[in-house]
């Protein structure tokens, strides 16, 4: 009888195996095209120039990265809600009081869905560098800020130079800042 | 001035002095103390699913549909999100919690939910913690949160798995 069952069985073992695999094509297919959808480019600047964009500051100013071409810039995405982003961006602003003789600029951007929550927490760190709103479109040009704390370094030429994901030792940044600011 | 007098003084100023050294000390090791948040860590091991577990749930769910959440930064969640999510505010407002509140209350409980945020590493997500409560507070049975062990981009995006872009 085994023989027999497992023939009555093989044509259902076949069609589950054309299925499976059939299935897997299709999950293959989906996955290439919907890994980046319109509007999400995969692609980060790095070593490319920084999109440049004019957005007005948290501040009610105009806000324009090629405004501080001949400066080496930290472009840092935060939020009100990230909580690493808030241990970063007091150290930020020291390096600015300090490095700004040297040409240094910090620019930030709030991921927050409202500015005045992003500005209250701007006022209560009493950051000393301009800050703006940014929107997905913005988050896009950069790849795609899907997840925070991220920061760019741009050098004076407008060059991006080094991308940091996610919770960064600051000693990292701050030396990779440091050769920049070196350079002519 | 007594010995007794001196003593508690001296504690009394050392107590004074101690969070200002501190944050000096971080100062001096350029990182400042995060703020606590930590707020996922309230979540049951037991509910937790991981993003290859749920990426083989939506391609291979039956008739039984799952309706997945996105308790986050709604800026994030209109440059990409899971295939089929719904915004539901971010989990860490009150207001987060009333959109999320109104979407639930219809539902049955049994309805299998599946939350979640990405906006940073888990260990700081405030929203995922305070959203799976309210949820178990409404009477629902069935709800995972989605481990996301750094951050959505890389944890699922860059994966390749199923996602939406849009509103």
């Amino acid at each position: 009888m085994k023989p027999a069952i497992s023939l009555a069985l093989w044509p259902r073992f076949v069609h589950r195996a054309l299925r499976r695999a059939f299935f897997a094509g299709i999950v293959t297919a989906s996955l290439a095209t919907s890994a980046a959808p319109s509007g999400l480019p995969t692609n980060h600047p790095l070593n490319k120039q920084a999109p440049d964009f004019a957005l007005t500051g948290l501040n009610g100013q105009m806000l324009r990265l090629s405004g501080f071409r001949g400066k080496v810039v930290l472009l840092n995405f935060w939020a009100t809600w990230c909580a690493p982003c808030q241990a970063e961006m007091p150290v930020f602003a020291a390096w600015q009081h300090r490095d700004a003789p040297r040409g240094f600029q910090v620019i930030g951007i709030s991921m927050d869905d409202d500015a005045a929550s992003a500005r209250r927490l701007v006022e209560r760190l009493k950051l000393n560098y301009p800050s703006a709103l940014g929107d997905a479109q913005l988050a896009a040009r950069y790849g795609g800020v899907l997840g925070l704390p991220l920061t760019f370094l741009i050098d004076r030429n407008g060059l991006v130079r080094a991308r940091y994901q996610g919770e960064t030792d600051v000693k990292t940044i701050e030396s990779r800042v440091n050769a920049l600011l070196a350079e002519p | 001035m007594s010995s007794g007098l001196i003593r508690a003084t001296a504690a009394f100023i050392a107590v004074l002095a101690s969070p200002c050294l501190v944050l000096q000390s971080a100062w001096a090791a350029g990182q400042w103390p995060a703020p606590p948040a930590a707020s996922a860590f309230t979540i049951p091991t037991a509910q937790l699913i991981q993003p290859d577990e749920l990426n083989h749930l939506l391609h291979s769910q039956g008739d039984e549909k799952l309706l997945i959440l996105q308790v986050g930064s709604r800026m994030m969640f209109d440059q990409a999100h899971i295939s089929g999510a719904e915004y539901a505010g971010p989990g860490s407002q009150a207001e987060g919690l009333d959109q999320l509140r109104s979407r639930a209350t219809s539902l049955p409980r049994t309805t299998f939910i599946i939350l979640y945020c990405g906006c940073c590493p888990w260990n700081r997500c405030p929203n995922v913690g305070p959203a799976y409560s309210l949820l178990q507070q409404m009477g629902f049975t069935r709800v995972k949160v989605l481990y996301l062990a750094n951050n959505f981009g890389e944890d699922w995006v860059n994966k390749g798995f199923a996602i939406e872009a849009g509103h």
